[in-house]
């Protein structure tokens, strides 16, 4: 009862949120109503039992991938007045994509690949899923874990390699330099006798020039 | 999944206090508007420019190394909930995802990633 | 479809309206004091660093400056509210909302004593670990959408911070978790019944203090707001209530900081040793002691540590704590498997 209602409110509000991820025109928008469809899909796995699929999805989409996101929209300039009159042109690729989909999603529900038990709401998973997944995940599934592994790698190699670049001419802290640097390299006790100074030429050549 | 349910109580309580406290000041302060108070702050100088730029693409990667790494932790929790029954085998398959990973670190730390100027 | 939506009627019983009105009490039995332990730890704080600096602190309202922090809020509340012209009203009016509410509903979880607990959850852990991850988005927010650009700046920087420390703060609790076997947050105060994880864990608890300190942007991690270049961060063009909202959601997020490490690290309600005269005491006092004693560390670092440069700050949370939470992770994790075959 209490489940069918929340599963009603769930849903609905994840299926508004969707709707206004490919609608706002300004996408900070769109990235907040992205973090809201996540919430609620966290609470449909919650309501499956699937507790720690729920909050992994708040942990690792909302806490981390909405983040970079937000980052990305957050670093590049928008101009909104361009925005606005721009979005007609990738129509057909839009309707492309869906097309795509909607005819996939059709195979896979008349293979039977959505055939879920007649009573939706009720809990499908057992209590302590986190355990039983962990006893299969390292063990049965090992390879797509590993592969996972390599994904992983791949994914950073590659943020490095399309975003790093090494500044010249910018000042870095060297911690070990830093620390291997002897009083003696740096620091010169002389006695100059008196009304006579220091000589200029006294410090050429010994680094303390500035 | 009954055990849930108090969270969602404590997040209509919370949304319902931030509301008070979001209309409160609207209700019982006058609002005079004009002038400078409403431009942005920018000590006393007329602002610039847009405060709307480009910024160094460096937080981005941050952002992306933190995925993968916040990935990792996830992979982790079943791990270590499950693990006095995986035995040496789900032990070792942790340990060759682990050293993946840190191939994919020293490479970042070689190549400076993780320097900041 | 009518007959649907009146069968729904029928959840409407006796039973289920004691059980909200009993749930929404327990909620303002925690959120109530809550907020009175914030306004109280502004005034503790500023207390605290006085005499550290051989100061006083408030003094003047009421006896002993007890009643400073009521003073603030009725200031704050008979501020004007601004919204400046030049930002993005929905998301302007959102932030301080994003960043008050995970800090409350994050304490559904919190276990006050044995069988003290709201929401009794398996994953309490990973649950606290979502929602105080969601506390960086009000901070983004903010200075994105006040449109200006000390706010901007303080929020860029908060936002990587907060994400850089996480991963080693994650790596911490994983340590407890693989000790404790669980990540039922009553289950591991339970397992720490011979020796606390402070003392077993010792290393990893202190990499715990110092990333929960750069997680709350405290001194001397409190870049975002360093108030001799960005003036106050991220909440430059907030005033008023939204203001105060940002505050309250601060030091609420200090205060579930350190409820955190006493759950995890200090035993929780337990008291340090199991005879006679410390196991009288109630628990729950044990954990509030407990609480006290990791914020006045947040206070004791904010009056005796100078402020980090971001370099420092990026360096010490990539190349110093995450490569060593994660060994530390990899040898306990070796030695603990040795000992279950027996070979230790």
């Amino acid at each position: 009862m209490l489940a069918d209602l929340l599963f009603l409110l769930f849903s609905s509000v994840l299926l508004i949120a969707a709707l206004g991820v490919i609608t706002a025109k300004n996408p900070m928008h769109c990235v907040l109503f992205m973090i809201l469809s996540f919430f609620n899909a966290a609470g449909l796995f919650i309501l499956l039992g699937a507790e720690f699929l729920g909050l992994l999805l708040v942990m690792v989409y909302v806490g981390a991938i909405a983040v970079m996101f937000l980052f990305i929209v957050m670093t590049i300039d928008i101009d909104f007045a361009v925005l606005k009159g721009k979005n007609t042109n990738i129509v057909p690729m839009g309707i492309l994509v869906s097309a795509v989909l909607l005819l996939e999603l059709i195979a896979g529900a008349w293979g039977g690949m959505f055939h879920t038990p007649q009573q939706q709401t009720k809990p499908v998973m057992q209590e302590e899923n986190a355990q039983i997944l962990g006893e299969v995940l390292f063990t049965d599934y090992v390879v797509p874990f590993q592969g996972a592994a390599i994904i992983l790698l791949i994914a950073m190699v590659g943020a490095i390699v399309l975003t790093h670049r090494r500044r010249s001419g910018v000042k870095r802290q060297d911690i070990t330099k830093q620390i291997q640097r002897k009083k003696s390299d740096c620091m010169i006790v002389t006695e100059p006798p008196a009304k006579s100074g220091v000589a200029a030429a006294y410090f050429v050549g010994k680094g303390v020039e500035k | 999944m009954i055990e849930y349910l108090p969270i969602l109580f404590f997040l209509g309580v919370a949304l319902g206090v931030s509301v008070v406290m979001l209309v409160l000041p609207h209700i019982m302060n006058p609002v005079r508007k004009g002038g400078q108070k409403l431009s942005p702050y920018e000590c006393g100088f007329e602002e610039f420019d847009t405060a709307r730029r480009k910024f160094d693409v460096r937080f981005y990667l941050v952002a992306i190394l933190f995925v993968i790494f916040d990935l990792e932790v996830a992979f982790l929790f079943p791990w270590a909930l499950a693990f006095e029954t995986i035995g040496w085998f789900g032990f070792f398959s942790m340990m060759v995802f682990l050293t993946v990973l840190t191939v994919g670190f020293i490479y970042e730390w070689k190549q400076g990633a993780l320097e900041w100027e | 479809m009518l007959d649907l939506v009146l069968s729904y009627l029928d959840l409407i019983t006796e039973e289920n309206i004691w059980y909200v009105i009993t749930t929404l009490f327990f909620v303002l039995l925690i959120t109530l004091p809550l907020f009175g332990a914030v306004a109280y730890l502004t005034l503790a704080e500023r207390k605290v660093i006085g005499w550290m600096q051989l100061r006083h602190g408030p003094l003047y309202t009421g006896w002993w400056g007890i009643g400073q922090p009521i003073a603030d809020a009725i200031k704050l509340m008979f501020k004007e509210p601004t919204i400046p012209e030049k930002s993005n009203l929905i998301v302007y009016i959102l932030a301080p909302v994003m960043v008050l509410v995970p800090a409350v509903v994050a304490w559904a979880v919190i276990p006050f004593d044995a069988n003290w607990v709201l929401a009794d959850i398996n994953l309490g852990v990973v649950y606290l670990m979502a929602v105080s991850s969601l506390g960086v988005y009000g901070i983004l927010m903010a200075g994105w959408a006040s449109n200006s650009k000390y706010p901007f700046l303080g929020a860029v920087r908060s936002g990587a911070q907060m994400v850089s420390y996480e991963v080693s703060m994650g790596l911490c609790l994983l340590s407890v978790i693989l000790l404790a076997g669980s990540m039922n947050l009553s289950e591991i105060v339970l397992a720490q019944q011979g020796m606390w994880n402070a003392v077993t864990l010792f290393p990893m608890f202190i990499v715990f203090l110092i990333s929960i300190l750069a997680e709350t942007n405290r001194a001397p991690f409190d870049l975002p707001e360093a108030e001799a270049e960005l003036v106050a961060g991220y909440n430059v063009e907030y005033g008023s209530m939204p203001f105060a909202m940002f505050f309250l959601g601060e030091y609420a997020n200090m205060i579930l900081m350190s409820a955190f490490a006493s759950i995890m690290f200090l035993g929780g309600w337990l008291p340090p040793l199991d005879i006679w005269p410390l196991n009288l005491i109630p628990g729950i006092f044990w954990f509030f002691g407990k609480i006290a004693a990791v914020l006045f560390f947040f206070l004791w670092a904010r009056a005796t540590l100078p402020r980090f440069r971001y370099d420092q700050l990026m360096r010490l949370g990539w190349k110093v704590l995450l490569p060593f939470t994660l060994l530390w992770l990899v040898g306990q994790a070796f030695i603990m498997k040795l000992m279950q075959v027996g070979w230790v």
